[in-house]
């Protein structure tokens, strides 16, 4: 077990071009595959990493890691996320450090960044979509939606930092659920 | 002989210990590191120079992995080689590894609690508010053109509808950058593979900050 969250999240780790969100939905993929949690743990799982200080994808990993195969599992798994990192920097750093000016690294850039780009909104719809386990319009969805514009109206009117949508998304959902 | 190594072994320790204090203050991932990564080894270390800076940053951006540990192994190995890159990582990792931990811990404990899940529930439509922003963000720079737009607007279709693995679409969007960008070069199209900066850009340096 330990080995394969190892080499899961390598994988996942060799691949996470613009890291982060769009991570997410690549690890969903995976633990969906070997149906290693339900989907509201899942969900609970990307709120706990968007909560803690750190990369999302690498705090995803831990938690991912420790739920399915406890303290050795949180180890491999983050093990895992940072190993390709570590190794391709090396190699960029010492081989060829200024790769990205390279044509074909540009125009692969120009495709994948696209890519990038949906695998985040996907992230979002999914979540939004997904925040209720009954289908239809139910009080959880809608208080989730509600959080969400909220939020999004703070970050965008008043450039509220991460940590306090963090806080303040806590504090509406102990007012709202 | 001993002087190099003493010296050594105080860079080693330099590094750890400046990247161990980045990460427990950056909330909202990777690309809200960098600030704080700058303000240590640009001005109060001064181990590299601004521009020098900036490159790695846009190396760390496009190679796979979050670019706050990307970014952590560059510095790392420029300073110090491997075991550099291993300590930059490790210190940037560590901290926040712990504090992961005693917070799947705490909740574990107080899973239970109506309260704690209700917050746990407000915390998740927080963090969709966060993902589109980063979406939102990560847009302005990819999509650009019709090719990058249609992209952009598939890539999401394709992942609503079918369960394809992320893994494939990666593969075809390096292809169809390699591909479009032949192609249009072939038909006597002018091509530009990133946003172009003529318009009018915020002062404040701009990554394509998508909250990692």
């Amino acid at each position: 077990m330990l080995w394969q969250l190892f080499l899961v999240f390598m994988k996942v780790g060799l691949i996470s071009f613009g890291g982060g969100y769009a991570v997410i939905t690549i690890i969903e993929h995976e633990v969906n595959l070997r149906h290693w949690m339900s989907a509201s743990d899942f969900q609970e799982i990307v709120a706990l990493a968007g909560m803690a200080p750190g990369p999302i994808a690498t705090n995803s990993a831990t938690l991912i890691g420790y739920r399915t195969a406890g303290i050795g599992g949180a180890i491999s798994s983050t093990l895992g996320m940072i190993l390709p990192s570590l190794i391709i920097i090396i190699i960029l750093a010492a081989c060829f450090g200024r790769l990205h000016h390279n044509r074909f690294v540009k125009s692969s850039f120009y495709g994948l960044r696209p890519i990038v780009t949906g695998l985040i909104a996907y992230a979002a719809i999914h979540f939004g979509l997904l925040s209720s386990s009954e289908p239809g319009l139910t009080w959880s969805t809608l208080a989730t939606l509600l959080i969400c514009a909220g939020c999004l109206y703070g970050i965008i009117r008043f450039k509220m930092h991460p940590l306090m949508v963090i806080l303040a998304s806590a504090a509406a959902g102990v007012i709202l659920f | 002989m001993r002087t190099t190594a003493s010296k050594q072994l105080k860079i080693y320790t330099q590094i750890f210990w400046t990247f161990c204090r980045i990460g427990p203050s950056t909330f909202g991932g990777g690309y809200a590191m960098i600030p704080g990564i700058e303000r240590e080894v640009v001005e109060k270390h001064g181990w590299m120079r601004e521009e020098e800076m900036s490159d790695l940053v846009s190396i760390a951006g496009s190679a796979p992995g979050g670019v706050g540990v990307n970014l952590a192994a560059f510095i790392g190995y420029r300073l110090a080689g491997v075991m550099g890159a291993i300590l930059a990582v490790a210190g940037i990792a560590l901290p926040t590894f712990f504090i992961v931990f005693a917070l799947s811990w705490g909740y574990s404990m107080f899973q239970d609690h109506p309260k704690i899940e209700a917050a746990l529930k407000g915390i998740q439509g927080g963090v969709i508010a966060l993902i589109i922003i980063a979406a939102y963000k990560m847009a302005k720079t990819a999509l650009f053109d019709k090719t990058t737009a249609a992209v952009g607007i598939s890539t999401v279709v394709m992942l609503m509808m079918t369960p394809i693995h992320p893994i494939y679409l990666i593969a075809i969007g390096l292809v169809i950058g390699l591909v479009a960008v032949q192609v249009k070069k072939h038909l006597g199209m002018q091509v530009y593979t990133e946003q172009r900066e003529s318009k009018q850009q915020e002062p404040e340096p701009i990554y394509p900050e998508y909250y990692i």
